[in-house]
């Protein structure tokens, strides 16, 4: 009796095992489609931007402003110039009041309650749809001096600025071992010194990281300035009015229904591809040094 | 005389540091606060100008199918449930590849692949939200109007229930579309969240349950899920708060109509951020640009109550890890 019940048992657990071995089997490869999955829609979309855009490539894009419907000749360059102001100048605005942020969460009690606020505050802004911050920035700058502006969009990008580089400053400042700074308070260095020539210093790559990192994400950014700079066929000198902007140019003319727009789009949209990732590459690169 | 000299000069040098201390203390808490600040202005200005919509309609905007300027009767039903539905089509799709990503990135790539593969997943977040439009449009519609739309109605389309289901023109614009490309673009903060915590399991119990004879996938689906479910679920409300509230590569292909006759997913419709996008600079001053506020409001109370979620179970997580070790 037992002779016979032993073999069945051990089928039994054969069987149970060798169907574990399948699941783990096919789900390791349902990982692997899933892998293979995210990265086809990346070489997807990069293969169609480079097919679509590349070809339009060619030195008038960067001497020529946004041509009329229907015209053989045009390029992007107020697009292109109004974009780099802007983004410049909410640099300007933005990454030294994310510096000065985040240093003072790094530095200053980082586990007070102001800090731990300003954090959770800072990550909720972090995803806050950036639309929403077009919207307030109509509300208070483009309502009290009646028109779009370049400033206004600038002010709108510089607030999405800030969250990202409070964000990596201060974890880069984290890093910092403590004796650096004790080190340098043993020689007498008053807090602001230790924190701008010995913490600051130290994490300078980290910094840098985190500007590059949120230039990348303002230069692509479309929906906070669809209602602050809005868009300007001419080229803006100034950023007092309306200021054509690469954005949402590719926005406009990717819907309009003329060929020669739509062909502009896309070599804008390979641009702005090439811009955005080559800054997020470079970062790395940066990040990588330490 | 000669003795009194040093130390005065010292103390200047002293007080001149200190205020100099003081005024970066402050320099340093202004620009902290100025994050506080920043959070309540929206808020406020957000409710201030969405008044006139408020007083106007009250909570049953939310519920009010209408949208018509020129009578000025607005209700925000339909966007609403157009910046719903296609985030939930999303996480449908990217929750799952996520957590298919992330395993291989902890589980199964060799090593020397792991960052280049995590920094790739990290390159579709980086790539500009336009860009996805663009491609979404241009690319992706027709694709997907042709080999999946099509044969789809071709084979339920008359069936009763999910005839229904699969009505609409297939030009490859509508609900479905955005969602696709919606999930696409929140795969990367998903998974990569994912893929953080999962490291974080200590190897003590990893190591256990192999040496008690558990497969890959016995280990990760009953360790590795269950001790960082608190934080899985963080990664799925963070993709959501972005889905919620990503505007052009919605705009793009959503197809911008406001109606809500049918509950086919290929039925071009409309979602708080694309009306945004696509009135909100010509909508004339009054109620028609309150009631757009209105709904920049609502979106942003949603995705602020999903992000404080998501924030508040990583943070768990975050405790718990700290408490064990």
């Amino acid at each position: 009796m037992s002779m016979t019940a032993a073999p069945a048992r051990d089928m039994a657990r054969q069987a149970r095992f060798s169907r574990r071995k399948w699941i783990n089997r096919i789900a390791l490869f349902m990982a692997l489609a899933a892998m293979l999955f995210g990265m086809f829609w990346l070489a997807w979309i990069l293969w169609e931007t480079l097919r679509l855009g590349f070809g339009g490539l060619h030195l008038a894009l960067f001497t020529e402003n946004t041509p009329p419907p229907n015209e053989e000749s045009g390029g992007l360059a107020n697009a292109l110039f109004g974009s780099c102001m802007m983004v410049a100048l909410a640099t300007v605005i933005g990454a030294p009041i994310g510096i000065l942020s985040g240093i003072h969460l790094a530095e200053y009690n980082p586990r007070g309650t102001l800090a731990v606020t300003v954090r959770f505050v800072n990550d909720l802004l972090l995803s806050a749809p950036s639309i929403v911050i077009g919207l307030f920035i109509y509300a208070t700058i483009v309502v009290r001096f009646k028109q779009f502006s370049g400033w206004a969009g600038a002010a709108a990008l510089a607030l999405i600025v800030i969250p990202v580089v409070i964000r990596t400053t201060e974890n880069m400042l984290a890093l910092i071992p403590a004796s650096l700074r004790e080190a340098a308070y043993a020689l007498g260095a008053p807090k602001w010194k230790v924190i701008l020539r010995i913490t600051l210093n130290a994490a300078r790559a980290g910094v840098v990281t985190g500007v590059l990192l949120a230039v990348a994400r303002i230069f692509g950014e479309t929906a906070p300035l669809l209602f602050t700079a809005l868009n300007n066929q001419f080229w803006s000198s100034g950023l007092g009015g309306p200021t054509a902007n690469l954005p949402v140019t590719i926005f406009q003319f990717a819907m309009s229904p003329y060929e020669n727009w739509q062909q502009l789009a896309w070599v804008g949209v390979f641009l702005i591809t090439l811009i955005v990732l080559g800054l997020n590459v470079l970062a790395r690169f940066f990040s990588r040094d330490k | 005389m000669n003795l009194s000299t040093p130390p005065s000069r010292g103390a200047g040098f002293v007080i001149s540091n200190a205020l100099a201390d003081r005024l970066f203390g402050w320099l340093t808490r202004g620009a902290a606060l100025f994050t506080l600040a920043l959070l309540l202005g929206i808020l406020v200005s957000l409710a201030v100008g969405a008044w006139p919509a408020i007083r106007q309609f009250g909570v049953g905007f939310l519920t009010r199918n209408a949208w018509n300027p020129v009578q000025e009767d607005f209700g925000g039903l339909v966007m609403i449930y157009g910046t719903l539905v296609t985030s939930v089509v999303a996480l449908l799709i990217a929750v799952p590849v996520s957590f298919g990503i992330a395993l291989f990135l902890t589980e199964l790539a060799p090593v020397w692949l792991k960052r280049p593969l995590g920094t790739a997943i990290e390159l579709l977040a980086a790539v500009p939200s336009i860009v996805y439009g663009m491609w979404g449009l241009m690319v992706f519609g027709p694709v997907l109007a042709r080999y999946v739309q099509q044969p789809l109605q071709a084979l339920l389309g008359d069936m009763p229930v999910f005839g229904a289901l699969v009505s609409g023109p297939p030009v490859g614009i509508g609900l479905l579309s955005a969602g696709i490309i919606l999930s696409i673009m929140i795969i990367p903060f998903i998974a990569s969240v994912m893929r953080d915590v999962f490291e974080v399991t200590p190897p003590l119990l990893k190591e256990s349950a192999y040496g008690l004879g558990a497969t890959t996938w016995e280990v990760v689906w009953r360790i590795v899920l269950p001790y960082t479910k608190t934080g899985v679920l963080g990664g799925v409300m963070l993709g959501l708060g972005r889905a919620l509230g990503e505007t052009m590569a919605v705009t793009f292909v959503i197809g911008n109509m406001n109606q809500l006759s049918s509950l086919s997913l290929f039925e071009p419709a409309n979602s708080i951020t694309s009306a945004l996008a696509n009135e909100f600079a010509e909508a004339a001053p009054g109620l028609h640009q309150a009631s757009l506020i209105y709904l920049g409001l609502v979106l942003f109370l949603i995705t602020f109550t999903v992000l404080v979620c998501s924030r508040l179970l990583l943070l768990r997580l975050q405790k718990n890890e700290g408490r064990n070790t």
